[in-house]
C-alpha cells in the first residue's frame, strides 16, 4: 500500500480505472499517512469517517461506470474554507467552535467532482503569517525537517496544504493565496502550487483576510494534478461579484508541451535584491537555461515598482482585513468573553479570541483608514498599487510570462524569525502578481545546499493560466525534483 | 413669503436648514441579498447568510434596488452618476453584524437635483438636493425584552435605502414640512419607496444653525431619527430657538448631534462617545465599482410616470381646478388616479369641489384614506353629471352623497330609492306655487308694494312644498312669471 501515497492524482486515476486498488484503499492509505505524521499536526480536524463514507460513495460511482473527474481522490482542505457540517476555525480561536450550514464554493466543486475529504488542514491564523506559527492551533511542522534533524517551518498561510501533499498524507490540498499564501509554502515544501488570476475561483465561502487579494488555488505534487485540481476549482460564480465570468479552459492540455519555441520569458532585473543567497540566483539562472534548452527566448525586463510591493501590500492587506474581521465580536457566532456590557464583550471577545499577529494587522489597518493618515497609507497604497499593475502591463506587452525565485531563502526554522518586518520579507517576490491579479505558480525546481527545497514562480498574463502550466511542466520536467515521498 | 425670524431678547435671527431623508427603497428583497424586506414579520425571519455576516459571504448588488435609485434621482431632477462607488462605513454595533455598512461616500450613484415645494398660498420655493446614495440599514436591538438582555433582530438589517441630502436652502419648519410631503410624494409617485413614516420607511436627519441677516453661518447641530413630518418641524423650532438663547447667553454653539424628545419639547446631545466615530470610509472591495450607461439610464427616464408637478399644471391648464385644490390633489397619486377616474368626460372643476370638500370631509370624519373610499370615483363623476343635467339640485345632491357614503350605492338607486329626482316641469311646479300664493296672499300683497326682498320667501316656501326636490331654477322663473 505504501506506494499509493508516493502517487499522482493522475497515476491514482489510471489506477483505480485499472481495479489495481478501490477507492477505499486509497483512502485507507492516505489516511493511515496522515496517522503516522501525527507529529506534524497536519490537522485542525481530521475527518476519517467522512473520508471513508466518501471513499466508498466514489467506489459505487466507479463500479457503476458513473465516476466523476476526481473520483477516489483524497484531498486536504485549508480549515480557511467553510465546510457544511464540519468545524471551520481560520486556526483562529475565536471561531473555534464555528461549524457552518454552508459549503463554499471551491469545496462544493471539488466534492461535485468526487473529490474526498481528509479533514482541514492548518494555516496561519486568518492566513495571516508567512510560516503558520499564528495558528492558534499550532504550527504544522515541515516534512522536510527530518532531512536537517531541526523543525522547519511548512511555511505559509498554506502550510499545512503543503507539508500535507510534501509528506504523501494527501494528494492535493486547497490553499488560498493573499500575498504569496500557496506559492511560498509550496516552495518550502518541495511541491507545487498555482494561485490562479484573481477572479477565477470563487471566494464565496472562504474566510477573508484581504478581498482584493485573496484568490483559492490547488496545491499538489505535480504541474498535471495542479491543472487537473484547477480545473474543478474555477468557474464562474453569481454568488461572488468579483469571480470572472469566463469559461474555464482544459488547463490539463496546457501541460506537458516541451516545445518553447516562440515563448518569450521575461527575467525582471527588479527581483535581483541585495543579500539573496547564491543558491536561490544559481537556481534562477538554472531555470532561464531549461527555458532556453526548450527554445524560449530570454529577455531581461524591467517592473520599477517592484520594491515598493510589499509597503504597499502590508497597507492594503492589513487595510481590508481590519475591516473584514470586525464582524468576530462575539455577537453572532464563535468565540464569546461573555460580559455584561457590549463594549466589554467587544474589547475582550476579540483580545482573547485574536492572536497577536492578526491583532497587529488589524490595528496596522485601522490606522492606515483612519481620518488623516487614510491619504498618506492607503489612497497612496492604492496608487502605488495601479502603478505595479501599470509595470506588468507594458511587460506582459514584450514576454508571456516572467520567471523569479518563488522566495529569498528555504524554509527556516520554526521560531527563528522572530521580527514581523523580516517574516514580511517571505513575500517579498509573491507580493507584486498578487497586487496585480495575475497568475502566478510555483515549482519545486532544486534543493538549497543543505538539501531543502527550493522553487521558481512563473507569473502569467491575467487569465493566461495555460501559458503559466506550459512553463511550469518543463521546469518541472527538467528538474527532476527530488520528492519526499 | 414672509421671511421666518427668531425673534431673541436681543436679535433676530434667520435659521439655516439641511436635510438627510432616509427613504426605505420600495423592493421585494434586501440590496445585497435576497432576503424578504416584509416589513411586521416575526424578528429574525428575513434573515439570510449575508445579512448575518456569517464568515466568507459575499455581498451581491440587487439590480432592482440601483433602478428604483436612478429612478428618484430622475424624479429629483437629479443628475445620474454613470460611476459610482460602494464604500464600506466602519463601526461597531450590535445591531450591525458586519462592523461595517456598506453606503457610498465619494461616489454616490445620484449627485444633484432640485425639488420645487409648495406654499398654501400656491407660493413656490426650489430646494437644492446636494446627493442620493444607496445603503444597508441595520438591524434593530430590542432592550425591552429581558431584564439584562438585549435581543437582535436582524429582519432590517441589509434593507437598501437612499439617503436624499439637501443642500442648506430651507428656512423655516414650514419649508421643511412641505420639503419632506414633497419628496414623499415624488417618491410614492415613482413607486421608489412607500413613504410609510410610521413604519420607518422615511425617516428624518435635520441639520439647523441660526445666524444673524448678513452673517456667516452658524455652527450647525444634526438631530437624528426624525420620524413625522410634525416632529421635524417641531425639532427645527426647538432647537433654533435652544440655539438663540445659547447665542444671547453669550455661548457657543457647540457642533454635535442631538437626540429630539418629543413629549419634554427638548433636544439633547447624544452620548459623546456615539459622537467619536472615524468611519475609515474605505471602497468595498467585495463589489465591484458600478458603471451605467446612457441607454440604461434613459430606458428608465422613459419610464417614468407623470409626478406631481406635471399633474398640478395639468389640473390648472386642462382641467380648471384652482391652484390650492390642484397642489392639494397632485400630492398623492392615490388622489389625482381617483380625481382622473371621477373626472373622465366631466367638468373637472366641479368634480374637484366634490373631492376635496363632501369626501376628504368625509374620509376624515371616518378617519379613511381615499383608497377605502366608499365612493368610487366613478360613483361621483355619476353624481356630478346628475348635477349638471339638473336631474337634482346641489342641496339634494348633499343627501344623496351622504347615503352613498353610508351604503356605497351609486346615486342613480339612491335618488330612485328616496325619490330625490329634481321636479324640472313646469306641469308640476305651477301647481306648487299656486298654492305657496294662495296661502300667502298678504305676503304676495307685500312684495307687489315693493317688499322685492320677500322673493326668497316664496322660493323657500315652494322648496320645501317640493321637500326640496324642486329645480331652483325653475322655481325663479316661474315664481317671477306667477307674481309679476
Amino acid at each position: 500500500m505504501s506506494e499509493i501515497v508516493s502517487k499522482t492524482i493522475l497515476q491514482i486515476k489510471e489506477g483505480l480505472k485499472k481495479r489495481d486498488y478501490s477507492a477505499l484503499e486509497v483512502t485507507d492509505a492516505f489516511i493511515s499517512a496522515s496517522e503516522s505524521n501525527k507529529k506534524l499536526n497536519f490537522y485542525n480536524t481530521f475527518t476519517k469517517e467522512k473520508a471513508i463514507e466518501m471513499a466508498k460513495t466514489s467506489q459505487s460511482r466507479i463500479d457503476s461506470g458513473e465516476d466523476k473527474i476526481l473520483d477516489g481522490i483524497p484531498i486536504a482542505i485549508k480549515d480557511l474554507f467553510c465546510t457544511e457540517g464540519t468545524l471551520t476555525t481560520a486556526s483562529s480561536k475565536i471561531l473555534g467552535n464555528f461549524i457552518p450550514n454552508y459549503e463554499s464554493t471551491v469545496t462544493q466543486n471539488l466534492w461535485d467532482a468526487g473529490a474526498i475529504m481528509l479533514g482541514k488542514v492548518g494555516c496561519d491564523e486568518f492566513a495571516m503569517g508567512s510560516s503558520n506559527e499564528t495558528s492558534f492551533f499550532g504550527e504544522v511542522i515541515n516534512p522536510w525537517s527530518k532531512v536537517i534533524n531541526k523543525n522547519l517551518s511548512p511555511g505559509g498561510s498554506s502550510g499545512g496544504s503543503a507539508a500535507v501533499v510534501s509528506a504523501g498524507a494527501a494528494l492535493a490540498a486547497t490553499g488560498t493565496d493573499t500575498g504569496g499564501s500557496i506559492r511560498q509554502p509550496a516552495a518550502f515544501c518541495g511541491v507545487t502550487g498555482i494561485k490562479p488570476t484573481y477572479g477565477r475561483c470563487s471566494r464565496w465561502g472562504i474566510i477573508a483576510f484581504a478581498s482584493s487579494l485573496d484568490q483559492a488555488g490547488p496545491i499538489t505534487k505535480t504541474v498535471n494534478d495542479s491543472a487537473l485540481m484547477l480545473n474543478v476549482m474555477s468557474g464562474f460564480d453569481p454568488k461572488d461579484s468579483t469571480s470572472a465570468n469566463k469559461n474555464t479552459p482544459d488547463f490539463l492540455k496546457a501541460c506537458g508541451n516541451f516545445n518553447l519555441k516562440n515563448l518569450k520569458v521575461g527575467i525582471p532585473k527588479e527581483y535581483q535584491i541585495s543579500g539573496m543567497s547564491s543558491e536561490i540566483i544559481n537556481l534562477w539562472e538554472t531555470g532561464h537555461g531549461w527555458l532556453k534548452d526548450r527554445g524560449a527566448d530570454i529577455i531581461e525586463v524591467s517592473l520599477p515598482h517592484t520594491k515598493y510591493a510589499l509597503p504597499t501590500y502590508y497597507v492594503i492587506a492589513p487595510a481590508e482585513a481590519s475591516s473584514n474581521l470586525a464582524r468576530y465580536d462575539g455577537v453572532k457566532y464563535g468565540y464569546r468573553n461573555s460580559q455584561n456590557h457590549l463594549d466589554d464583550l467587544y474589547a475582550n471577545t476579540r483580545a482573547d479570541g485574536f492572536g497577536n499577529e492578526v491583532k497587529r494587522r488589524i490595528l496596522i489597518g485601522t490606522y492606515v483608514l483612519s481620518a488623516g493618515y487614510y491619504d498618506a497609507y492607503y489612497r497612496k497604497a492604492q496608487r502605488v498599487r495601479n502603478l505595479i499593475i501599470q509595470d506588468f502591463n507594458k511587460v506582459f506587452k514584450d514576454v508571456d510570462v516572467i520567471l523569479t525565485p518563488t522566495t529569498p531563502s528555504a524554509a527556516f526554522e520554526v521560531g527563528s524569525q522572530q521580527d514581523p518586518i523580516s517574516m514580511y520579507m517571505n513575500d517579498v517576490f509573491t507580493v507584486p502578481a498578487s497586487l496585480a491579479g495575475l497568475p502566478a505558480m510555483s515549482v519545486p525546481s532544486g534543493l538549497s545546499t543543505n538539501g531543502l527545497p527550493l522553487g521558481l514562480q512563473i507569473i502569467g498574463k491575467q487569465f493566461d493560466e495555460e501559458n503559466v502550466l506550459k512553463v511550469a511542466s518543463n521546469i518541472e520536467d527538467q528538474a527532476k525534483f527530488p520528492f519526499l515521498n | 413669503m414672509e421671511k421666518f425670524l427668531i425673534h431673541g431678547e436681543k436679535d433676530d435671527y434667520q435659521i439655516v436648514v439641511g436635510l438627510e431623508v432616509h427613504a426605505q427603497v420600495n423592493s421585494q428583497s434586501k440590496l445585497f441579498s435576497g432576503s424578504s424586506t416584509n416589513f411586521g414579520s416575526k424578528p429574525n425571519e428575513n434573515v439570510s447568510l449575508v445579512d448575518a455576516a456569517m464568515p466568507g459571504m459575499l455581498p451581491v448588488i440587487n439590480e432592482f434596488c440601483i433602478k428604483q435609485a436612478i429612478k428618484s434621482g430622475l424624479g429629483l431632477n437629479a443628475k445620474i452618476n454613470k460611476f459610482s462607488v460602494f464604500d464600506r462605513k466602519n463601526y461597531f454595533y450590535a445591531d450591525l453584524p458586519q462592523g461595517y455598512q456598506i453606503s457610498q461616500y465619494s461616489d454616490p450613484i445620484v449627485g444633484e437635483g432640485t425639488v420645487e415645494i409648495n406654499f398654501p398660498d400656491g407660493a413656490t420655493k426650489k430646494i437644492g438636493i446636494e446627493r442620493i446614495h444607496l445603503e444597508q440599514d441595520a438591524g434593530k436591538s430590542l432592550h425591552d425584552q429581558h431584564p439584562s438582555k438585549s435581543y437582535i433582530d436582524l429582519n432590517r438589517s441589509g434593507v437598501a435605502l437612499m439617503e436624499i441630502v439637501s443642500k442648506p436652502d430651507i428656512s423655516s419648519p414650514e419649508e421643511a414640512g412641505a420639503y419632506i410631503k414633497k419628496i414623499r410624494s415624488i417618491l410614492r409617485y415613482l413607486g421608489t419607496c412607500d413613504g410609510n413614516m410610521e413604519q420607518g420607511s422615511l425617516r428624518c436627519d435635520v441639520n439647523v444653525s441660526v445666524k444673524k441677516d448678513g452673517d456667516p453661518l452658524g455652527i450647525r447641530c444634526e438631530i437624528k431619527n426624525l420620524n413625522s413630518v410634525r416632529f421635524v418641524m417641531q425639532a427645527i423650532t426647538t432647537e433654533a430657538h435652544r440655539q438663540v438663547e445659547e447665542i444671547e447667553n453669550g455661548n457657543e454653539i457647540i457642533q454635535e448631534t442631538r437626540l429630539f424628545d418629543a413629549v419634554k419639547s427638548e433636544t439633547r446631545p447624544m452620548r459623546s462617545k456615539e459622537n467619536a466615530h472615524d468611519y475609515r470610509y474605505f471602497p468595498d472591495p467585495d463589489l465591484i465599482p458600478l458603471v451605467l450607461t446612457d441607454e440604461y439610464i434613459n430606458d428608465i427616464k422613459k419610464s417614468l410616470p407623470s409626478l406631481p408637478d406635471q399633474i398640478r399644471k395639468n389640473l390648472v391648464d386642462n382641467y380648471g381646478v384652482s391652484e390650492y385644490d390642484a397642489s392639494v390633489i397632485s400630492e398623492e397619486k392615490e388622489i389625482s388616479d381617483y380625481f382622473f377616474l371621477a373626472s373622465k368626460g366631466r367638468d373637472g372643476k366641479l368634480v374637484s369641489n366634490w373631492l376635496t370638500t363632501e369626501l376628504f370631509g368625509s374620509l376624515n370624519k371616518n378617519n379613511l384614506k381615499i383608497e377605502d373610499s366608499p365612493i368610487s370615483p366613478e360613483h361621483l363623476g355619476e353624481l356630478v353629471d346628475f348635477i349638471s343635467d339638473g336631474t337634482i339640485s346641489g342641496r339634494i345632491a348633499k343627501d344623496v352623497f351622504a347615503e352613498m357614503f353610508e351604503t356605497k350605492k351609486n346615486p342613480s338607486n339612491v335618488i330612485d330609492e328616496k325619490g330625490l329626482k329634481q321636479i324640472s316641469s313646469s306641469d308640476d311646479l305651477i301647481p306648487m306655487i299656486e298654492r305657496v300664493i294662495s296661502n300667502n296672499l298678504d305676503k304676495v300683497d307685500e312684495y307687489k308694494n315693493g317688499k322685492e326682498q320677500l322673493f326668497g320667501f316664496f322660493v323657500g316656501q315652494v322648496m320645501k312644498e317640493s321637500s326640496g326636490k324642486a329645480n331652483p331654477k325653475l322655481v325663479n322663473q316661474l315664481l317671477k312669471e306667477k307674481l309679476n
